[in-house]
């Protein structure tokens, strides 16, 4: 343990670990000192003087060192003038006083100058309501102006930075909270400031403009309306807002959200999602949520929710019932006998999954996850640790990250690798490609397309980079699926798993391997035991397929002809897809936000999320609507309560054993404090009051000898002539059904791009900017030529969900 | 007691009667005749224009977080030069009164930072059931001063920039 310090504040004593600032030590013995620039997460500048306290230190005697006493107390000397909280660390015997005054002299004098040239339109500020500046003008300002109106400043007031941020420049009180957030915790310069004296302003440095997937971050800890998001913008005053706990359902990370509620006008009375705001779970999210996570909420909201359970009926799909819907299908199921086969995905929660493979189970048939990456069994058996938290991993411990873009799919978890990196942590990333993440690690590995798993097993050899990898204290890997497929991840994983084997860094908290997933349950898909399928098309033609989740019909040609040939298929959805339009029975599913549930993070941590909206039309959750078809098949599956499915759930599979949705729901106190009356300090992010969630603890870690399966990748394609070796990237804004119907994010979207190298490029005839036509294996799709010289010249990038289907690496002709 | 005494007072009764019948009457007849308001009668309410005929609310919802009989709905959207309803980026694209439910306190006029909402004279309120008691925006603003200065109107653009009116220096 770090050496700890004693020191007074207001008459209070309080010990705290050496380092920590005056501000903080106050916030811990339940002392608040208004601040605006210095913010827990980042380094302090002591920029708007708002934290201004007298500090005093005791004495000592120049001739002996030794404390000057004084009626048997240390004599304490204090500074003759104010002193910053947020910049002044903690010393022994320190003596703070934040209530003299002349301590509130200097509070008051600062919040007047900061409101010479503030608008003060509070009333249509989005800020208003939770705004750090009007709650500390109440508390600590003066009530009255000396300055005259006709002397404000004024500035430009609706400056987009980007298409999701907007910025009022009247209202910055030029903190440079954004500014740090995005240099020192994102890593991403893109805001700075412009000009001097009162004319500073924010300005982006970037093109687009706020070129950042963290970017509603800084909405969050801006202390004034001056940044707000465009989503939001003027959505709702806060306290017109209910908030209900929920989890992000983008990407593996799990991030822990609060979604804020409203009756809306707009929505013709229904009461809608207005926002989503980060949730505090430090060792998930912090107090972060990235843009995708943030904005791309719109879906389940979306005009295309299915309402109503439909059957074919003379080729067109017309109403049903309930009743005669699952009836229908589970006639059907029945019928086929070995022939019944699940296709479920990841956006699903456990207890969906586990309700799915039970019926296939019971029925006869099989449950495959809708999914091209492999892999999560050895997670299950090797996965991290219980008690496992990236951010405390720093000096002395490694992280690897193979095959996999984290910025693009995994956003919080790029920025908490980052981090690890910026507190010492040994960064190793091996991707073929230059990555974000790259700039922060200690070593890159490039490897070409095809060489995945040698490029891991290299690390077997003895080198500097290996020597590092073994011998850290704590190693964690992430393994993705950029340029790989089924076989390709399955054999990486294998690689990776054996490595922390065989280097030790398996079994304990913060070793381990990490799958970053496509979806946001597939480790829950996993533990439950669905498996994906090599050939999938195969798997499904002729049979009585059941969908859950996915849309594999507007995802794949290949796969939409399969189905085409199968007897017969039940698609269970929240939206209209294509898939739904070539089913025999439509059932409509709610929506993440309309029940409850819990879902498996990759880090393999289980967290509940909660109801928040009511649910669309005659939809029902996806667990219930399994039960209700497995009763009409004579198979007892739990329909009625979820925390019930979760008890057999926990029952059933070892290593949710002992877990319940109480325990799911305890919290513990965090650092640093956010989100209660005192916004200004932390920012608007909520306090977590509806549960942490539980890390599964992995096989490895149980005991036991492990041993990893091996896995055989497939021969690398060789490309012919005039054929480029076409692979998958993942891309954070796609065209999947969960990101597409928020307009918003449109720009980011943008088309489908296939990345040549530029002798590629030249080889082909095409420039940056042109459209080509890509081909493969009887799947053909228009792209956007882009130019990237970090990639090999044999090779075209093709981001996957963007409209071409490509699922592992092809040899493809572009046109 | 004197059996004169009930008599006495019947007469004295009566008295009274007799003088108010030779007095100037109180009663109005309502509804042909109505009486005047005082000039702080807080009745149906009226969202106000300026001159120029622009919305006065901003849809800040400040009214209806001040009704204590939660009363108010107030729902906004954003102002362009092309498409301006009130100056600035604000405005309310739903503004509903439950005038069922208002007990005409005159909070809501008290919170409005733009004096929009104001409680007007008007205390004929009827319905038939509880819906139509509900007034929406098109109800309580008042009309254009000039046809031409109707809302939503395309303005010159960059002009109307400020939601709130600016505060000016005090001049004594
Ligand atoms: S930033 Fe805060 S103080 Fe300034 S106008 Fe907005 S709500 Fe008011
Ligand atoms: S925009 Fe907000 S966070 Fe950034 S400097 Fe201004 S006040 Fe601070
Ligand atoms: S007068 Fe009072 S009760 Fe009626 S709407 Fe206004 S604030 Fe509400
Ligand atoms: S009437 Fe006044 S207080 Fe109410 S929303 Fe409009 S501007 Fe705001
Ligand atoms: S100077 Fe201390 S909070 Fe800004």
């Amino acid at each position: 343990m770090s050496k700890q310090v004693t020191l007074t504040i207001d008459g209070k004593q309080i010990t705290v670990p050496d380092g920590t600032l005056v501000a903080d030590a106050a916030k811990l013995a339940g002392i608040d000192i208004p601040v605006f620039c210095h913010h827990p997460k980042l380094e302090p500048v002591g920029m708007c003087r708002m934290c201004l306290v007298e500090i005093g230190r005791p004495m000592f005697d120049r001739a002996t060192g030794q404390i000057v006493m004084e009626n048997g107390q240390p004599k304490i000397q204090f500074m003759p003038k104010l002193e910053t909280a947020c910049t002044n660390p903690v010393s022994e015997g320190m003596v703070v006083l934040t209530q003299t005054a002349k301590a509130k002299e200097g509070q008051k004098g600062t919040v007047e100058f900061l409101l010479t040239s503030h608008p003060l339109d509070c009333p249509i500020c989005d800020k208003g309501g939770e705004c750090p500046l009007q709650n500390l003008t109440m508390e600590h300002g003066p009530g009255k102006s000396r300055f005259i109106y006709d002397e404000k400043l004024h500035l430009d007031k609706q400056v987009p930075l980007g298409e999701l941020i907007w910025l009022d420049r009247e209202r910055c009180i030029q903190c440079a909270r954004c500014i740090r957030f995005q240099d020192e915790i994102a890593g991403e310069a893109v805001l700075g400031f412009d000009e001097r004296g009162r004319n500073t302003q924010i300005v982006s440095l970037s093109d687009p403009g706020f070129d950042s997937v963290f970017s509603g971050n800084t909405t969050d800890i801006c202390p004034v309306g001056a940044l707000t998001t465009a989503d939001f913008r003027f959505g709702a005053r806060p306290w017109e807002l209910k908030a209900q706990a929920s989890i992000c359902t983008q990407c593996p990370v799990g991030c822990n959200t609060t979604l804020n509620t409203r009756r809306e006008a707009k929505a013709g009375g229904d009461i809608v999602i207005k926002r989503v705001m980060p949730r505090q779970n430090e060792e998930v999210n912090e107090i972060w949520l990235c843009d995708k996570g943030r904005f791309a909420h719109h879906y389940v909201g979306s005009k295309k929710r299915l309402a109503r359970p439909q059957i074919r009926k003379d080729e067109k799909l017309a109403r049903a019932s309930w009743d005669a819907a699952t009836k229908l299908a589970a006639e059907n199921f029945s019928a086929s006998k070995k022939d019944f086969v699940i296709l479920a995905s990841g956006r699903l929660a456990n207890e969906d999954l586990f309700n799915l493979k039970s019926l296939a189970d019971h029925a006869g048939g099989r449950a495959i996850l809708y999914s091209d990456m492999g892999g999560g069994d050895l997670t299950a058996l090797v996965g991290v640790g219980a008690g496992t938290n990236l951010g405390k991993l720093g000096e002395g411990d490694a992280i690897l990250v193979v095959a996999s873009d984290l910025y693009e799919e995994a956003p919080i978890w790029y920025l908490r690798v980052k981090q690890a990196a910026d507190r010492g942590a040994a960064l190793i990333v091996a991707n073929p490609r230059e990555t974000k993440l790259d700039k922060f690690a200690k070593f890159s590995i490039r490897y070409s397309y095809g060489d995945e798993v040698k490029a891991v097993n290299d690390f077997g050899k003895k080198s500097k980079i290996s020597d590092e990898f073994a011998k850290a204290k704590n190693a964690i890997v992430f393994f993705g699926s950029e340029g790989l497929g089924l076989n390709g991840t399955s054999a990486v994983a294998s690689a990776c798993a054996d490595l922390l084997k065989e280097t030790g860094h398996i079994g304990r908290a913060s070793n381990g391997l990490i799958g970053v997933w496509q979806r946001a349950n597939d480790q829950g898909a996993w533990e439950v035991g669905l498996q994906p399928e090599e050939d999938l098309a195969k798997a499904l033609k002729g049979k009585a397929v059941y969908i859950v989740g996915t849309d594999p019909v507007g995802d794949d040609p290949k796969l939409a002809k399969a189905l085409e040939g199968a007897e017969f298929v039940a698609v269970q959805d929240i939206l209209e897809t294509a898939t739904t339009e070539i089913a025999d029975v439509v059932l409509p599913a709610q929506a993440f936000s309309e029940r409850e549930g819990t879902f498996t993070s990759g880090e393999r941590r289980v967290q509940r999320f909660y109801a928040a909206v009511p649910p669309t039309g005659d939809s029902k959750p996806d667990f219930v609507i399994t039960s209700m078809i497995a009763k009409q098949m004579n198979i007892v599956l739990e329909g009625t309560s979820v925390s019930v499915v979760f008890d057999i759930l926990a029952n059933s599979i070892e290593a949710f054993t002992d877990l319940s949705y109480a325990k799911l729901a305890e919290v513990r106190p965090q650092w640093p404090i956010v989100g209660r009356g005192d916004v200004y300090y932390g920012g608007t992010t909520y306090e977590n009051k509806h549960g942490l969630g539980v890390q599964l603890v992995p096989a490895a870690q149980v005991g036991g000898t492990v041993r990893i399966p091996k896995v055989k990748k497939e021969a690398v394609l060789r490309p012919k002539e005039k054929e480029l070796l076409a692979v998958p990237v993942n891309k954070l804004y796609d065209r999947g059904v969960t990101v597409s119907p928020a307009e918003l994010l449109d720009e980011r979207v943008g088309e489908a791009t296939v990345s040549l190298h530029p002798e590629a490029a030249e080889r082909l005839g095409v420039e940056a900017g042109a459209r080509v036509k890509i081909s493969f294996d009887g799947v053909s799709g228009e792209a956007v030529v882009k130019i990237d010289d970090t990639i090999s010249a044999g090779v075209a990038l093709v981001p996957r969900s963007m409209g071409i289907a490509i699922k592992e690496p092809v040899a493809a002709k572009v046109k | 007691m004197s059996v004169l005494e009930p008599v006495v007072e019947l007469v004295r009764g009566l008295g009274q009667t007799f003088r108010y019948l030779f007095d100037r009457p109180v009663t109005y007849q309502y509804p042909e005749q109505k009486r005047e308001v005082r000039p702080r009668f807080r009745g149906r309410h009226v969202l106000k224009r300026y001159d120029n005929g622009l919305e006065k609310c901003i849809g800040c919802s400040l009214c209806a977080a001040a009704c204590p009989a939660d009363a108010i709905f107030v729902e906004a959207s954003e102002n362009t030069d092309e498409k301006r309803f009130s100056p600035g980026e604000r405005y309310a694209s739903t503004y509903e009164i439950n005038m069922l439910r208002c007990i005409y306190c005159g909070f809501c006029e008290d919170a409005c930072p733009t004096e929009a909402i104001v409680l007007g004279d008007n205390y004929e309120l009827s319905f038939t059931d509880r819906r139509s008691a509900i007034y929406p925006k098109e109800m309580l603003l008042e009309p254009v001063p000039t046809v031409d200065m109707t809302t939503p109107r395309k303005v010159e653009t960059g002009v109307y920039k400020r939601s709130v009116p600016e505060m000016k220096d005090p001049t004594d």
